[in-house]
């Protein structure tokens, strides 16, 4: 992720920095890109990727579903509250 | 659905706050946070000890169908006003997390409606930070659990 932060890059360029064969590489950028944390870019024969700032810092906002499992939490209090009132 | 209830934490500090608008009356809410078998219907804990008074103690549990304990907490009650204010402690037992302090502020807005404010105070910023990441990290493993999916359909 850290490579593709500032450049868009190809496939292989990506994997001359690991020391991983380049198919292991390749399904690791399908699932960044199936997970939207890269986006593909098509230039001629070449395909780029490059990293999708917006749907990190969504994945990066943690306190999103802390949140969230307290408006749960207190969604089920008024509902459990409401049903007890009208008892 | 909209979310009605408003989290803030801010930078560099070792608290959080909580406000929610309820469409219940002051002392509905109250009671919610007052009475065991409440307490227990809408936290989904089975209540141990339920002492709710000024220096009162109170311990909750959730057990599975085999009867391990999978949470079990307790905390004290420092101070309980009708309708105004609970000030207690929580701690979650057998975990890393420290105890934290909790000052909740009931107020009626009218028949109809009230608002609770708590303020959770954790031991440090650090620790604040790892209890939000809690949620966000059962959230991760749901995506780990994709993720492995994914790379098990790819082979």
């Amino acid at each position: 992720m850290l490579l593709v932060a500032t450049q868009s890059m190809t496939a292989g360029s990506i994997a001359s920095n690991f020391d991983t064969a380049r198919p292991t590489v390749s399904k690791h950028l399908h699932i960044l890109t199936e997970c939207e944390l890269l986006k593909q870019e098509q230039q001629g024969r070449e395909i780029y990727y490059h990293f999708n700032a917006q749907k990190m810092k969504e994945v990066a906002d943690f306190l999103e579903p802390f949140q969230q499992m307290w408006d749960d939490r207190f969604n089920k209090l008024e509902q459990i509250m409401l049903n007890y009132k009208s008892k | 659905m909209e979310r009605k209830t408003n989290l803030t934490a801010p930078d560099g500090k070792q608290e959080i706050l909580i406000e929610r608008i309820f469409d219940l009356p002051l002392n509905l809410l109250f009671l919610a946070y007052t009475k065991a078998e409440l307490v227990e219907q809408w936290m989904g804990n089975k209540v141990v000890k339920w002492d709710h008074k000024d220096h009162g103690s109170y311990q909750l549990e959730k057990v599975d169908e085999n009867g391990n304990v999978l949470f079990r907490a307790n905390g004290t009650i420092h101070k309980s006003t009708e309708n105004r204010i609970i000030i207690r402690t929580f701690e979650m037992e057998n975990s890393v997390f420290p105890v934290q302090l909790e000052f909740l502020e009931f107020e009626s807005i009218d028949e109809n409606t009230s608002k609770l404010a708590m303020k959770i105070i954790y031991k440090s910023v650090a620790e604040r930070d790892e209890m939000l990441k809690l949620p966000f990290a059962q959230g991760i493993q749901m995506a780990h659990n994709r993720i492995q999916k994914i790379i098990s359909n790819l082979k």
